[in-house]
């Protein structure tokens, strides 16, 4: 590039794509929400949705389905950024699933994520009628989710028809829908992991403690590190937690999220040690693995 | 190596400067394309493994699922990295667009690995439309196919700029030397007619990973770039920063009482504060007096840049408005010539309406006329009337309302556009605006001091428009002309527009084909509009089969009391009457494209009242009807 030459960075050029993602939705739309988990990703979304109306505040709610076993420190973050941001935050439980304590431990992983994510997820967004549904996802995390459009259709019963999926030409979106349907807009869809984590460090932007190396208590199951972040957790005949330097690379729910050992207490460290990783992002999320193609299938159930 | 090991390793590199060198890496997006079994995703995977981005635990997973399978040295099949659909695996093919992301030392890509299926066509045209490069892929045993030539047009006509034509699998014809000469020689002669500004053949072998990173072994006579460095030192820069100032406003930002700002991303040129623009619709002008963002105002914003534009005056100026230079602002008109690439099993169809999505404008519009279209294997145009599945065309569109727009060529993001069906909302086709028709500026609407208000009040009635829609022989004839023996009995003035009778003047030149049948009802529907207008009660009575057609007069006919009435008569019944003797030639097969035997026809979903002929008196219908129509029933609003 000749230096006579204006053109604007690669993060730039992320940045302002997914401003323009939010934009469209707030015009587009009648009742758009905006997925808020917490996560990384989550707090680089609330940081871009504010960039895209400033000097307004973001007009749409923000929705946290709480299964009841987030960490601590993610419900402290939560509070907190929603107080200092401003956001309108709504928090949805599935009350009959709390009611009759369905848990990952006596359920299993794969019954819990439906019935406290998954339906837990629907109800909300039946109950709060709307027709657009911000989310996080990035197409590097998981081979289904990189076969999926920016403004993703869904049908009547929150669907995804990975065959029929809507041409998505330029920047063009279709935004139209049938009554009942919805959209699913990811406008961190074209973002990595790196630029993620280099955008949180250019911006400054805060994300929650976990993500940062620190002692905590912590055992091992299956070759992963699970924290027992408080005394919910069963432990298992002579299991005793220990306390590791670990960290967290996902945000979900403790009994199902794995820990990695890691020195890494800042983000300049965490980054370099991300870069020299071997493994893939996802390999700390236990229900991923459950079954082969199980994203996509959750997806067209529904789920994120 | 630990984690530990690593960073102390890394932390030699000052991490500022190493985060610097990330962010400022420039990114190219790329996509990979060409027929079936071209290699596609192969080479892709070949690509992520080449980078080191393939991880651990996905290299056990895949080592694992490769078993069975044909694989490279390295015992992988590439392929599996990239088809992520449970049903791509399942056939060994790929359905949908898969994008990937990989860095090296000089650059980050994201890459789309698109279908080689014709049917998929529509998603390998997604895939295009953000790609700054293509990789065509040819299998050096096969040649040039149909898709590889369908594959390159689209690109040109999407606007990909930079094309990389890969033989691949060259291990497997022996590298031999004359295979690539032929293949080269014969896309060279293919692509010369395409317009692209850039094209390298390259000879690989994906699975072996031939000219992939390094020079090949085995193809001394080869004196080409491979293929990832040139990718990283390709020049794709298009300077938009020195084309005219465009601004679609996309969000008014009404932050207090005291802030109006007008959000979007500058989709050409370059802004300042104190720069006059103009707003391409109403031409009126304004001064920039602050660009917005959230980490400051900023002293100038650039093609690319998402910002918010505060001006020095009110000005009345919404979503879809284009913000311009003044000295060189676009074209605003409800006319002009595109090509479309066609997406849906629906074929297009000229007279009937869709919507259109330019930048942030969203309007109905109809295709005018279909000039031609392209054969993809020869380049040659022929005449049609309609465009199927993957077909591409020439047409003229004409929008309800006039927009802002560019010739593609000049601003992707002002003269790309798709059209939208009405009533499934499937995107139906990708278009690019070759130019504006000018003689269009000047046809504007006549208002005549004389309107439909006094005219109506002349004759002392309501006009209205009864259109009543049935297979032939359901009676709606019968029905219509005892509606209007009542009506005109009143002293009131009506007209039956009737199907036949209007075939055999206004309409004679229109066949039975599906794409006259659109023709047919837009001009009835047009015409019924007319005859309101002059405050007549209408009663139109035509087949009116398609859904699309009907909801089109119902908008057509605007504020005007429009009437619905499905004539719900059994088809068995309808051919058991047969008064014209329709039925019994359509079954002989001496009439095609008759409804209701080979041509479909599309029951109304929702209409303001449904008549059955077969177990009702047809004078029965009628009042009811007219009850429906004078008696202060309630109307199902547009």
């Amino acid at each position: 590039m000749s230096a006579t030459q204006k053109s604007i960075s690669h993060l730039q050029a992320l940045e302002a794509e997914s401003i323009e993602i939010f934009r469209e939705v707030a015009s587009s739309f009648e009742r758009p929400v905006m997925m808020y988990s917490i996560g990384k990703d989550s707090s680089v979304l609330l940081h871009l949705a504010r960039k895209a109306f400033f000097p307004s505040k973001i007009p749409f709610p923000l929705l946290h389905v709480d299964t009841t076993w987030k960490f601590k420190e993610m419900i402290t973050f939560r509070d907190r950024m929603a107080d200092e941001h401003g956001f309108d935050l709504l928090v949805h439980t599935n009350q009959e699933g709390k009611a009759e304590n369905i848990n990952p431990f006596d359920h299993g992983s794969s019954r819990y994520t439906d019935i406290m994510k998954t339906v837990a997820l629907r109800q909300a967004l039946n109950a709060g009628q709307y027709d657009a549904a911000i989310g996080g996802a990035r197409r590097d995390e998981e081979k289904s989710r990189a076969k999926e459009r920016i403004f993703s259709h869904r049908n009547a019963q929150h669907a995804w028809d990975p065959k029929n999926q809507r041409p998505e030409l330029w920047r063009v979106f279709n935004t139209r829908l049938a009554p009942g349907e919805s959209m699913r807009v990811f406008p961190l869809s074209n973002w990595t992991e790196l630029d993620i984590w280099t955008y949180i460090y250019s911006e400054g932007i805060e994300i929650p403690p976990l993500y940062l190396a620190k002692k905590r208590p912590v055992v091992e199951r299956s070759g992963t590190l699970i924290m027992v972040d408080d005394d919910r957790l069963p432990l298992n005949d002579g299991e005793v937690p220990r306390e590791e330097m670990v960290r967290f690379r996902t945000l979900g729910c403790y009994p199902l999220t794995g820990a990695i050992k890691s020195d890494a207490a800042t983000l300049p460290e965490i980054i370099l040690e991300m870069n020299a990783s071997t493994t893939s992002e996802r390999e700390g999320r236990l229900i991923d693995s459950d079954q082969a193609g199980s994203m996509e299938k959750k997806k067209q159930e529904g789920y994120f | 190596m630990s984690i530990q090991e690593n960073i102390q390793k890394n932390n030699a590199l000052d991490v500022d400067s190493w985060l610097g060198q990330q962010t400022n890496k420039s990114l190219l997006r790329f996509l990979t394309c060409g027929s079936v079994d071209d290699g596609k995703s192969t080479l892709i995977g070949r690509l992520l493994y080449d980078s080191q981005l393939i991880l651990d635990d996905q290299l056990a997973a895949l080592q694992k699922e490769s078993h069975n399978r044909t694989t490279g040295d390295e015992g992988i099949d590439f392929s599996l990295l990239v088809d992520g659909l449970t049903a791509e695996r399942e056939q060994g093919i790929t359905i949908d667009v898969a994008y990937r992301f990989f860095t090296t030392n000089k650059r980050k890509f994201i890459v789309a690995d698109t279908p080689g299926h014709e049917q998929y066509t529509r998603n390998m045209a997604t895939g295009a439309s953000n790609a700054d490069v293509a990789i065509v892929l040819i299998d050096a045993r096969k040649g040039l196919l149909t898709q590889t030539r369908r594959h390159s047009f689209i690109l040109s006509l999407i606007g990909v700029k930079h094309v990389v034509a890969v033989v691949n699998k060259i291990d497997l014809v022996g590298y031999d030397k004359d295979v690539f000469d032929k293949i080269e020689a014969e896309y060279r002669e293919f692509a010369g007619q395409l317009g692209f500004k850039s094209l390298v053949t390259i000879p690989i072998s994906a699975l072996r990973g031939d000219n992939i990173v390094n020079k090949s072994k085995e193809m001394d006579w080869y004196r080409g770039p491979q293929l990832v460095p040139y990718l990283e030192e390709i020049d794709v820069t298009e300077d938009k920063t020195e084309k005219p100032f465009r601004f679609p406003v996309q969000w008014v930002n009404r932050a207090s009482l005291d802030f109006r700002g007008f959000s979007g991303t500058v989709a050409g040129g370059s802004v300042k504060p104190g720069d006059d623009v103009l707003v391409a619709a109403s031409r009126k002008p304004a001064k920039v007096e602050r660009i917005v963002t959230m980490d400051g105002d900023l002293d100038e914003a650039i093609a690319g840049q998402a910002v918010t534009l505060v001006l020095d005056r009110e000005i009345d100026i919404s979503r879809g408005d284009v913000l311009s230079a003044p000295g060189a602002v676009p074209e605003y008109s409800n006319q002009f010539q595109a090509k479309l690439v066609w997406m849906n099993e629906d074929r297009a169809m000229s007279g009937r309406s869709y919507l259109i999505k330019v930048g942030t404008q969203l309007v109905p519009a109809t295709i005018t006329n279909i000039k031609y279209k392209t054969n993809v294997n020869s380049l040659e145009q022929s005449a049609t009337k309609c465009l199927d599945l993957n077909e591409v065309g020439t047409v003229t569109i004409a929008t309800d309302k006039p927009i802002a727009f560019d010739p593609y060529a000049e601003n992707g993001t002002t003269g790309g556009f798709i059209l939208i069906d009405r009533l499934s909302n499937a995107t139906l086709a990708a278009g690019t605006v070759e130019f504006g028709l000018r003689r269009a500026q000047n046809l504007t609407y006549q208002d005549f001091d004389v309107n439909r208000k006094t005219r109506s009040e002349m004759k002392g009635q309501t006009p209205k428009i009864v259109w009543f829609t049935g297979l032939s022989g359901s009676g709606k004839s019968t029905v219509a002309n005892l509606l209007e023996k009542r009506i005109a009995a009143e002293g009131k003035h009506t007209y039956i527009l009737d199907g036949d009778n209007v075939r055999h003047g206004l309409n004679k030149d229109l066949g039975f084909t599906d794409e006259d049948r659109v023709e047919n009802i837009r001009r009835i529907a047009e015409v019924a509009k007319l005859m309101a207008d002059a405050g007549l009660i209408v009663l139109v009575s035509f087949i009116s089969p398609f859904k699309n057609e009907r909801k089109l007069a119902r908008e057509v006919a605007g504020d005007i009391e429009f009437i619905e009435a499905y004539v719900n008569t059994p088809i068995e019944v309808c051919a058991e009457r047969d008064p014209k003797g329709l039925y019994a030639r359509a079954k002989k097969g001496e009439i095609k494209n008759f409804t209701g035997i080979d041509s479909p026809f599309e029951a109304p979903e929702n209409p303001d009242i449904t008549l059955n002929t077969s177990d009702h008196d047809p004078a029965d219908l009628a009042n009811e009807l007219y009850d429906l129509m004078f008696e202060g029933h309630q109307y199902r609003a547009l």
